[in-house]
């Protein structure tokens, strides 16, 4: 079996969008040979995707998703089953702790940096440990660098560069923990993705000095190539809804927007829900005394309006914790998603503009028949690409929804505990 | 334990009624009457019951029979009856008097009221009060035929004693700062209880809309449509159990008041007795002034500065005859004078002695009172929280099976 010539070498003409997976091959050690590379059917296109896995993962467990046959047709959900999202420690070889928030005053300006620690097991990293401080405009590059390398993947969100809501200070230190405890997150999310995690760029921000960081961020393609590819994306996105996408992904699509308006008010309610809850504590907090200043004008009923006192008191505290639960469990995780929904539309453009470029070409070669080879293996190349940005959304779009699910269960059983816990108090 | 009405007869108020009619100034007007009940209680029950009798009374009348009361024991800490206006109103509840859940709490009110007066040993045997209960036509001439309205203290003369008052009795004093700290306490306390339950409802309805939008996102997911669907219902019965619990909350925000009311019922007393006092000062005061003025005019050596002795020089003296004309009448006054004062002494003492009889069976009975109520709101506070439990134990395993 025999396609149209991919061959890991000389890079793409520019403008199109590599996937990671030749450059990861052109830049390793890596020589193995790829297996059949196959067009067509989506199915069988999947084994792509398994090769790109098999040849990439150093982790046993997931060697064995890969032993298939290639004609046999695999479902995205079923790989996944292979292994959990937020594995157990035993089968993750990469840890990471995000901490120790400084700020650093230069002329110029006044800004965060946290302290990266990484400790893993992977023989690709030339130690086991490494630290290195970090600020947010570094994970901003990542996330581009990652977006740009897997436009189709899910790579998840980053905490906001301001919090227009709260009207918190830039600097206040309730700010600065949210925004570690996200950054966190995002680090070990990438972690445990089974693609993103063995990202070049991942790797050199985990682990470069940042004077290294610093000369290798220069290195990649400049604003002006990145503009172009905004304007590109705005454009297709004017060109409308893409006439060939597949069912599924139209599916995603309305899924996504429902999906994105519940998460919303979601969030909202949830902000709601703290916000009174403030309140009533506000309130309590002036109800207790009283009963105890009433005290001591009686005699009789002295005894009596103290204890009341102290309960009320007791119930303040109990209320104090539940609105804890709720702002270090819920919101955060409902934020997340929020920008989650974001992040998926614009996944989901992405993929509609790839394909629309692939079809674009189809249409230009039904008039050019000249040039119809060199046309073909473009073409042969887009279709590849589309293929396997399908693959791999489709992939990562139950990945994701299978945590997701688990994210929501577990907050809600935790805020519903919460209120157990309050109620018992 | 004297027999009082409340032993031999049932009273109720069961119902209200909106009726129109023409009052006092012959103006169109709304108002709402209340039915009382009363039946006698058959102690050696023969299977029979007696018949119930009825009538219709309107707030204006119980509020008649309430000052006649006052006025006519002002020895007696008079029950106070349920508020003219709703007050300490959360945004929920409205302030209309027209508004079926406060003419019901009003109903609830003027029933207690008349309870309180029917087992209080001495009220209860008051010809009004049992003719309040019992005849419809014709009590409000009644009431103001015993002129009651002539025997009220003026609340200028109230006033006025309650600042010149020499010697009032300790406890007194003490009575009445104990009221006007139970009064503040009290409403202090009755507005922040408003303020909370306007929060805890606040809380309790946006987890309502929780159940809205886990309905709707349950319709686009597989996997968790189920369990989002059924918690949602579960949030949608957290959201709806607020209002039967704060409504129960009420009823304990109204015990309170009636306390609250009350402090004034005893501050009525504390300035009767002022009030008493003063009279008696004044009293004690005028006999003295009018001895003197006797002795001077007995001796007549002048003592004191007076006008009369400025005229009497100036003008001459009194002929011996008026001078004894004058002492003569002087000591008719302090023969007067001194009786007056004895009976008022000794009805001041009465007064004091019944007023703090009474004084101490309404002690009893606030601390009985209070403390019931601060256990109910203790036991509707841990049902709330049952209630909260269950509830989130539900939503939580909805939870887990998503």
């Amino acid at each position: 079996m025999e396609a149209e010539g991919r061959v890991p070498g000389p890079p793409l003409p520019a403008g199109g969008e590599e996937p990671g997976a030749d450059s990861h091959l052109a830049a390793g050690a890596l020589s193995t040979a790829r297996g059949p590379l196959l067009v067509a059917a989506e199915v069988l296109a999947l084994d792509d995707e398994e090769d790109d896995l098999e040849v990439f993962s150093k982790d046993t467990s997931l060697a064995e998703v890969n032993s298939f046959s290639p004609s046999v047709p695999i479902s995205p959900s079923s790989m996944i089953n292979q292994y959990k999202f937020e594995d157990g420690p035993e089968l993750r070889d990469l840890f990471i702790t995000v901490d120790d928030p400084e700020s650093h005053i230069t002329a110029i300006e006044t800004f965060i940096t946290y302290r990266v620690v990484t400790k893993t097991t992977r023989s690709e990293f030339d130690s086991s440990e490494y630290e290195v401080r970090r600020r947010y405009q570094d994970f901003l590059w990542l996330k581009s660098k990652l977006e740009e390398a897997h436009p189709t993947l899910i790579v998840p969100p980053l905490p906001e560069k301001f919090i227009m809501r709260g009207m918190v200070e830039r600097f206040s230190d309730e700010f600065i923990e949210t925004r570690r405890k996200a950054l966190h997150k995002f680090l070990n999310r990438i972690a445990d993705h089974p693609t993103l995690t063995f990202n070049e760029d991942f790797k050199i921000f985990l682990t470069a000095q940042a004077w290294e960081l610093s000369s290798h961020k220069k290195q990649g393609p400049g604003l002006l190539s990145r503009m172009g590819q905004t304007v590109r994306a705005v454009a297709s996105s004017v060109r409308g809804a893409v006439k060939n996408r597949p069912e599924m992904f139209t599916e995603m699509n309305n899924y996504m927007e429902t999906f994105g308006q519940k998460i919303n008010l979601l969030d909202k309610i949830a902000h709601r829900i703290y916000k009174e809850e403030r309140e009533y504590f506000n309130e309590m907090k002036e109800y207790g005394p009283i009963h105890t200043l009433w005290s001591a004008s009686e005699e009789d009923i002295a005894e009596s309006l103290k204890g009341i006192a102290s309960c009320i008191d007791r119930c303040c505290r109990a209320t104090e914790k539940r609105m804890a639960g709720l702002s270090e469990h819920l919101l955060p995780i409902l934020h997340e998603y929020v920008l989650y929904s974001e992040i998926l539309m614009g996944v989901l453009r992405r993929r509609d503009q790839i394909q629309g470029d692939l079809d674009s070409k189809v249409d230009a070669l039904a008039n050019k028949k000249t040039e119809k080879d060199l046309f073909s293996e473009e073409i042969g190349k887009l279709e590849d690409k589309v293929e396997h940005a399908n693959n791999a959304l489709k992939a990562d779009w139950d990945r994701w929804k299978q945590n997701m699910q688990w994210d929501m269960r577990s907050t809600f059983t935790n805020v519903a505990e919460n209120n157990l816990r309050y109620y018992e108090e | 334990m004297e027999d009082c009405l409340a032993k031999k007869m049932e009273i109720t108020v069961s119902e209200a009624e909106k009726r129109t009619g023409r009052n006092a100034m012959n103006i169109q007007e709304t108002y709402t009457a209340y039915l009382i009940e009363t039946r006698a209680v058959e102690s050696q029950s023969e299977g029979q019951c007696a018949p119930v009798e009825s009538l219709w009374r309107r707030y204006s009348e119980f509020e008649l029979l309430r000052n006649y009361l006052s006025v006519t024991y002002p020895h007696i800490v008079v029950p106070p009856l349920p508020e003219k206006r709703a007050d300490f109103v959360w945004h929920k509840l409205s302030a209309d008097n027209m508004d079926p859940d406060f003419v019901e709490r009003r109903r609830i009110g003027l029933e207690n009221f008349l309870l309180r007066v029917a087992s209080h040993p001495v009220l209860c045997q008051d010809k009004i009060f049992y003719a309040f209960l019992m005849q419809e036509s014709g009590w409000k001439e009644m009431v103001n035929e015993t002129g009651f309205q002539l025997k009220a203290d003026s609340r200028l003369k109230a006033l006025n004693a309650t600042f010149r008052v020499k010697n009032p009795d300790k406890r007194f004093t003490e009575l009445k700062h104990y009221s006007d700290e139970l009064q503040s306490v009290i409403s202090h306390l009755l507005r922040v209880r408003a303020r909370v339950a306007d929060r805890l409802y606040g809380v309790y309805k946006v987890h309502g809309n929780y159940g809205r939008v886990f309905s709707e996102w349950s319709a686009i997911e597989k996997e968790m449509g189920d369990g989002l669907q059924s918690a949602g219902h579960h949030m949608d019965v957290y959201a709806a159990s607020i209002d039967d619990i704060l409504e129960e909350e009420e009823h304990y925000a109204d015990q309170l008041k009636e306390y609250l009311f009350y402090a004034e019922a005893l501050r009525a007393v504390c300035r009767k007795h002022e009030l008493m006092q003063y009279d008696l000062e004044m009293a004690a005061q005028d006999l003295t002034s009018k001895k003197q003025q006797c002795e001077e005019l007995a001796t007549g050596t002048v003592r004191t500065f007076s006008l009369k002795g400025m005229t009497s020089k100036l003008f001459g003296q009194e002929t011996p005859e008026q001078r004894e004309a004058k002492i003569k009448v002087l000591e008719e006054q302090i023969q007067e004078g001194e009786e007056q004062l004895k009976s008022k002494n000794l009805e001041g003492r009465d007064f004091v002695k019944s007023a703090w009889a009474d004084i101490e069976r309404f002690k009893e009975q606030k601390n009985h009172d209070l403390k019931e109520a601060l256990i109910s709101y203790a036991v509707m506070q841990i049902s709330m929280c049952k209630k909260g439990i269950q509830v989130w134990t539900n939503a939580k395993e909805c939870f887990s099976k998503m």
